[in-house]
């Protein structure tokens, strides 16, 4: 089991051919109180980059971007009910979604996790 | 994170939000605090629940004198302002010659002078489309060197009255002049939050001081541009620029209420005849709603009504969450047939049709204080 991060602030942990995906605590914490996920619907395919899920904080909207490409293969429904999921635990019950692997490859652009805490320390 | 503030314009109250850990962002050509570290949410709540002090100094503090202003001020703006009592304020609003919204804006009569407090963005704007049609003899003087702050929640009033005797009895929408920590203040009963509170005017120099006394009391903590919206959003309240613009007449932007019976019948302000024939006719093609979103996303500014068929019908002109209603809130515009309260509407949101309803506003009991 490997925990990837990009360069957007989402991770995805992958275990075999599956990868379960979130956005950072960096992230939860810029973006303030979440209280909207908008997360894709099982079965549904997505490319590499591909607008695939949604986050609104009181705020604003902000857009999440397919990590990898590959087919959703559950999504987190906890999230309908208590978005606030997200602020209190970004990176373990705040998962967004599942997607089973079209192309391993794809994970090698993304950083680990002393890449991602080099990353956002250079962002202060 | 923090943005490049250096062309903008600082408020007095400027070291005071960095020293409290305020988000710093450019709004209307000035560095404002959009949150603190408490957050939107919480100071939303904080608001609602006790008391929350906001910087508005950003906001333009006009001073007009002149034998009969209050005779000159009504050829601009459709408000009853020669029958407003000393003392007492009143919402209104710049019209133009189509009958637009140019900037809405609190009018106060002093005993001398009209006090007039407009929006940051149409602030000069506001000065010159005065100063071209200000009479011989009259002057309008720019409250530069004036800080203007507002302490808003239920618990605003008792907080200020330990610094301002008397400012607990004021009725909503009357104003005083009284000194707090040695100041000179202009204070307001009133505010943009749906709730009871002031607004106090502060000679700058001494608005730190004044504002550091407020934040040591136990009930306040300072809130952001950003809980401000959303509070005034949930209050019901416009927001120039986006709720209301020069595309926008009082009677479409169901501001009806704040042209008195006289301004009606004797009209006498810019956009007058258009105005007053819409009131008359009723034959207008849009009107400001309150909607509700059916489920929990919410629809922001930009966003497209659509009928049940999917023909488009209006546009959202504000929306977001509203973390006291606990659950997405918004207002727009939509063809007339369809501002019925309860009629069933759809938001067009990333290429789905969500359903809504129009609704009635505020979407939270107003809280005002009112002696009578």
């Amino acid at each position: 089991m490997t925990t990837y991060y990009s360069e957007e602030h989402e991770w995805i942990t992958v275990e075999g051919d599956t990868g379960t995906v979130g956005i950072t605590d960096y992230a939860q914490n810029a973006l303030g109180d979440i209280v909207f996920v908008e997360v894709p619907e099982v079965g549904s395919n997505y490319d590499k980059g591909d607008e695939i899920a949604v986050v609104e904080s009181v705020k604003a909207a902000s857009e999440i971007y397919a990590l990898v490409g590959g087919e959703v293969s559950a999504v987190n429904n906890a999230l309908e009910d208590e978005p606030a999921l997200v602020n209190a635990q970004a990176e373990t019950d705040g998962w967004f979604y599942k997607v089973t692997l079209s192309d391993a490859s794809e994970l090698e652009e993304l950083m680990d996790a002393d890449g991602y805490k080099a990353f956002t320390a250079g962002l202060e | 994170m923090s943005a490049d503030n250096s062309n903008l314009l600082k408020t007095p109250l400027f070291a005071l939000h960095e020293e409290l850990g305020g988000k710093m962002v450019p709004f209307a050509g000035y560095a404002m605090p959009v949150q603190y570290p408490l957050g939107v949410m919480g100071e939303h709540k904080q608001t609602r629940n006790s008391a929350g002090l906001f910087d508005v100094s950003h906001m333009g503090q006009v001073v007009i004198t002149g034998e009969g202003a209050d005779h000159w001020i009504e050829t601009l703006v459709p408000g009853n302002i020669i029958d407003l009592k000393v003392n007492s304020i009143r919402y209104s609003m710049f019209t133009n010659d189509s009958g637009g919204i140019m900037d809405d804006l609190m009018i106060t009569k002093r005993e001398n002078d009209l006090f007039l407090v407009v929006n940051a963005a149409c602030k000069s704007q506001d000065i010159a489309h005065m100063r071209a049609n200000l009479p011989q003899g009259f002057t309008l003087t720019e409250l530069n060197h004036r800080a203007l702050v507002a302490l808003q929640g239920p618990k605003a009033a008792e907080v200020l009255a330990r610094f301002a005797s008397g400012a607990d009895e004021m009725d909503f929408m009357t104003y005083a002049q009284i000194t707090i920590c040695g100041a000179e203040c202009y204070i307001s009963r009133s505010g943009y939050t749906g709730e009871d509170g002031h607004e106090i005017s502060i000679p700058a120099d001494k608005a730190e001081e004044v504002c550091r006394a407020l934040l040591a009391q136990d009930e306040v903590e300072a809130i952001g541009l950003g809980a401000r919206d959303s509070l005034r959003l949930e209050a019901g309240l416009c927001l120039y620029g986006h709720d209301l613009t020069t595309e926008t007449t009082p009677v479409e932007a169901s501001l009806l209420w704040s042209i008195g019976k006289r301004r009606r019948a004797e009209g006498g302000f810019p956009g007058d005849k258009i105005i007053l024939a819409q009131i008359e006719s009723k034959n207008y093609s849009q009107k400001r709603v309150g909607i509700l979103p059916v489920g929990r996303a919410p629809a922001r500014e930009g966003t497209i009504i659509l009928d049940k068929d999917g023909n488009e019908i209006g546009k959202i002109t504000s929306g977001g969450f509203g973390p006291t209603f606990g659950g997405p809130v918004a207002m727009g515009y939509v063809t007339p047939e369809f501002a019925a309260i309860d009629t069933e509407i759809y938001l067009s949101v990333r290429g789905k049709q969500l359903p809504a309803r129009v609704a009635k506003t505020p979407f939270v009991p107003q809280n005002y204080y009112r002696k009578t």
